[in-house]
């Protein structure tokens, strides 16, 4: 018999566990919900929208009463739980209903706080909590002219603008003499108020409300310096409490809330909390997006996985209220200890204040610019080190360049109809649509229905940037701590150091051990995991082929209509008239359809057809040639220029250091591909500060930079040293791509592994750290004599893996 | 009547690989799952007609290598949101020995 799981309140928190639950454990439970609204579950955060009359309720519908009956849940709604009887494990209702339960999952929500002043009792006064009340509302606005809304935070404030733009005139009161000050400092509150009030809203702060005054119905009211306002209704939206009467009653420990451990599961082992009605470590949350977290937490709890953990929130605020940008996150007061970067320009209706400390951001506020929220926000929840980058931070990431997307980074001023995501065609109109329609809340699930930002990646700011201004509060960037892949919630990070600490020695091996959800992985962390044990245990591990993108399992790259195409090593870009004669009678001999010089220094054969490969290399190895690993996460191409050796500039012989490198490093394997260069001189023809790693000649020696990528983003290198002797250069080119390989992330590039670790944290390694260099140098040449077998001839003439070549069959 | 075409052993397809068996009205994808189970789809994804018999095969689905579309080896079917399916075949193992039906299917 299938164990009993009781939710109380249907709501966006409670429901979310069940959806994460019915994911990780479809059959575990039988399911009842009770919710004491006569709804499906919707989405809270939208009614704001739903009162300024830009969206209706079915729209802000996310479970109608279909997805309870399609996924065997019991609903009861309408149904108000009065008491838990924790001794016999049930739950009853105020009309008697009962039902039982092995585990008991409450998500009361929250209750908005009302001011215990005289009259607030009367008609007239209203919260802004849900349906009832924007019904209340909007009821109010057709019949009435007046409307106060105490409470200058963000409910009240997104109140105050529904209101008015159902007709009425809005007084907002507030206790405080800054709007939002939780989220906002004093300037860009004040430019918030200025935005407001040139819309037709009016303030009347600081000010104590000490009555509301009316007979039968509200009239208006009264505050502390004796002032009074006139009022048909006034809403109270000065905050909301956890609603944990229920659970208090039923004597679990609440404190501010009901207070749970990082299972979310209360003192009651039985009984499991989530959203708003919880105290996590002392804080409650009110914002959707720590209450996601939570939901899925506490799935793999009651799923009886046993090893996700909640650790808190870093939650940020954007307010809904159509035409006004502004975002706040983290801690953005700051102390004697952090700094601020401020920038404000109030003719323009734009500000900006960033607070570090020790080169990283702590918080931020912005105001009318606020395209960079997310960005930010992912700065600091990553603890990026900015000091690369900090002369430029201000300015906005799309200041450091983005391919693709020149000048069209404000998502809010954007049309429906520009387009978002240049590699898939996909227009804002398109995102916002699946957004609102399909109820999406993070970026994989628009990346799932729309494709938008699931190739290059390059416009995932902006997408994020969209998912804010459309879900506003409600939505928060892609948690910290990213999992590897849908298949497991442990991160990358996890992952690889466990098989370092364990001894994995397989795929399989690692998936068993780890708990994976699949029987056999994904096609994104089977690849990832065969690189991790490969780097781990160069010589040891034998290489899963299964596991390997088709390019790295076929050593060429697969085109749009499935032929591939062959690109050989030219060592530092040189060639000789044997290999171009090598390279022109396979073409003749292949028929191949295209030649095309390269980026890289190579020419590249495109159109081959998979059988004819083997032969292809067969020849080409004839005529000296190997792999150029044109399709490896690994080494792809040195580029140089002529160096000393003929031009009339060069300091070094460039050329020679460029082979001199290709030679040692040409087919090690790597979190991603890597390209290198060599300059003769600071004139620097061979465009080494946009490469992974830069050799750039001087006279007294050589420049190393390290960091660069020339494609999606373009981001020039960070200067690593200067060194004198070739020697040098090899130890720290060899020192930096080791280190690279075991620290970086599988698919990510030297750019973005360096904004995440820092510099600083690259240089102490590989410069400060003399004899760790020489280690890091050693571990990356051992691990080379297993990595340099050309691919190519163990497959010409070894027969190598020869099944991938030839069909299994030819039938009629 | 079913008419059976024997294309070779288990063993001629890699554990979670694919080969491709060549017709005269275009190639078929042979998949072998990690279970020792195997199943024939047409070698084009429905996004972009690209080779799935290139892909990477994990449980019963395959991911096209050209913009990882995941497909359904047992009805050649689009995992959503992603929308679309692929015909498959019909395929029997008996003693070892793998044979297709070349009556292409739809889960349509």
């Amino acid at each position: 018999m299938k164990e009993k799981l009781v939710l109380v309140g249907n709501g966006m928190a409670g429901v979310r566990t069940l959806e994460e639950l019915l994911k990780l454990a479809p059959d575990k439970y039988d399911i009842t919900v009770f919710g004491a609204e006569p709804y499906g579950n919707y989405n809270r955060i939208l009614l704001s929208p739903v009162l300024a009359g830009e969206k209706t309720i079915d729209q802000i519908m996310l479970n109608d009463k279909q997805w309870y009956a399609d996924n065997g849940i019991t609903l009861h709604c309408g149904k108000e739980i009065t008491h838990i009887d924790r001794r016999n494990r049930k739950v009853v209702a105020a009309d008697g209903t009962e039902a039982a339960y092995d585990y008991l999952l409450l998500g009361t929500g929250s209750n908005p706080f009302i001011i215990p002043v005289p009259g607030h009792d009367l008609p007239g006064v209203v919260t802004f909590r849900d349906i009832r009340d924007v019904d209340l509302m909007l009821d109010a606005s057709s019949k009435h002219k007046h409307a106060v809304v105490i409470g200058g935070g963000l409910l009240g404030l997104e109140a105050a603008n529904g209101l008015m733009l159902q007709g009425m005139n809005v007084t907002v009161v507030h206790i405080m003499d800054t709007l939002m000050e939780r989220q906002l400092d004093k300037e860009s509150g004040t430019m918030l108020r200025k935005s407001l009030e040139e819309r037709g809203m009016n303030f009347y702060m600081p000010a104590q409300t000490v009555a509301i005054t009316g007979e039968d119905r509200v009239r208006g009211v009264r505050f502390k310096d004796g002032s009074e306002l006139y009022a048909d209704i006034v809403v109270m939206a000065v905050g909301i409490r956890p609603n944990m009467e229920l659970a208090k009653k039923s004597g679990i420990h609440c404190e501010r809330g009901i207070v749970v451990n990082d299972t979310l599961q209360t003192y009651d082992p039985r009984v499991y909390a989530v959203g708003e009605c919880v105290q996590h470590r002392g804080q409650a949350y009110g914002l959707v997006a720590p209450l996601f977290e939570q939901a899925k937490v506490c799935a793999n709890h009651l799923a009886h996985l046993g090893y996700a953990r909640y650790e808190g929130s870093v939650t940020s605020t954007k307010l809904k209220v159509t035409g006004i940008d502004l975002f706040s996150a983290g801690d953005f007061t700051g102390d004697d200890t952090t700094e601020e970067i401020v920038m404000k320009d109030a003719a323009r209706g734009m500000y900006k204040k960033i607070v570090l400390k020790d080169n990283r951001i702590q918080g931020a506020v912005m105001y009318g610019d606020t395209v960079d929220g997310a960005w930010y926000f992912q700065l600091m929840r990553d603890g990026t080190d900015i000091s690369a980058f900090r002369d430029a931070l201000m300015f906005g990431e799309s200041h450091l360049g983005d391919a693709g997307h020149g000048g069209q980074n404000k998502a809010a001023s954007m049309s429906d109809s520009m387009e978002v995501c240049g590699c898939n065609g996909v227009c804002k109109g398109t995102i916002v649509k699946a957004i609102t329609d399909k109820g999406l809340f993070t970026l994989d699930e628009v990346r799932a229905h729309t494709k938008a930002s699931s190739s290059c990646g390059s416009c995932t700011g902006l997408v994020e940037q969209i998912m804010a201004s459309v879900l506003g509060g409600g939505y928060s960037a892609a948690p910290k701590e990213k999992p590897l892949c849908k298949c497991t919630e442990l991160t990358h990070e996890t992952v690889r150091q466990t098989i370092r600490s364990k001894y994995f020695a397989s795929v399989a091996e690692v998936m068993r051990e780890l708990n994976w959800h699949t029987s056999d992985g994904c096609h994104s962390c089977r690849p990832a995991l065969n690189y991790y044990l490969l780097c781990g245990w160069p010589g040891q591990y034998r290489d899963d082929p299964q596991s390997r993108f088709i390019n790295e399992r076929a050593h060429a790259n697969i085109q749009k209509d499935g032929t591939y195409s062959v690109v050989p090593r030219m060592w530092g870009g040189l060639t000789t008239p044997n290999e171009l004669r090598t390279i022109a009678d396979v073409v003749d001999k292949f028929k191949i359809p295209t030649v095309k010089v390269t980026g890289g220094q190579r020419i590249d054969l495109l159109g081959v057809k998979k059988e004819d490969l083997p032969a292809v290399w067969a020849d080409l190895n004839k005529g000296g040639m190997v792999s150029g690993h044109a399709y490896a996460k690994g080494l792809r191409t040195v580029k140089t220029c002529v160096g000393k050796e003929w031009c009339r500039f060069g300091t070094q012989d460039s050329t020679s250091m460029g082979v001199l490198l290709e030679k040692r490093t040409w087919g090690s394997w790597m979190p991603h591909k890597f390209k290198m260069a060599v300059s003769g001189c600071p004139r620097n023809c061979a465009e080494a500060t946009i490469k992974d790693f830069g050799v750039v000649a001087v006279e007294s020696g050589w420049e190393l930079h390290v960091g660069g990528n020339g494609g999606v983003k373009i981001r020039a290198t960070d200067l690593l040293c200067k060194v004198t002797t070739d020697a040098e250069v090899e130890e720290y080119c060899y020192a930096f791509i080791q280190f690279y390989r075991e620290d970086a992330y599988y698919l990510e590039r030297t750019a973005p592994w360096i904004e995440r670790v820092g510099l600083e944290y690259v240089k102490k390694r590989v410069v400060e750290d003399a004899e760790g260099r020489k280690v890091l140098a050693q571990r990356f040449l051992d691990s080379q004599q297993y990595a340099q077998i050309d691919p190519w001839q163990d497959r010409a003439s070894h027969d190598v893996e020869k099944h991938e070549f030839i069909p299994l069959k030819k039938v009629g | 009547m079913t008419d059976w075409i024997e294309v070779g052993v288990l063993e001629d397809i890699p554990c979670l690989g694919a080969r491709v068996v060549r017709t005269a009205v275009g190639d078929i994808a042979v998949f072998r799952t990690a279970g020792d189970e195997v199943f024939a789809l047409r070698d084009a994804c429905p996004h972009k007609g690209g080779p799935l018999s290139q892909g990477i095969v994990h449980g019963k689905r395959v991911t096209c290598p050209l913009h990882n579309w995941v497909l359904e080896l047992g009805d050649g079917s689009a995992l959503a949101p992603d929308v679309g399916c692929t015909p498959y075949y019909p395929v029997k193992i008996e003693n070892g020995v793998i044979s297709l039906s070349l009556q292409p299917q739809s889960a349509l």
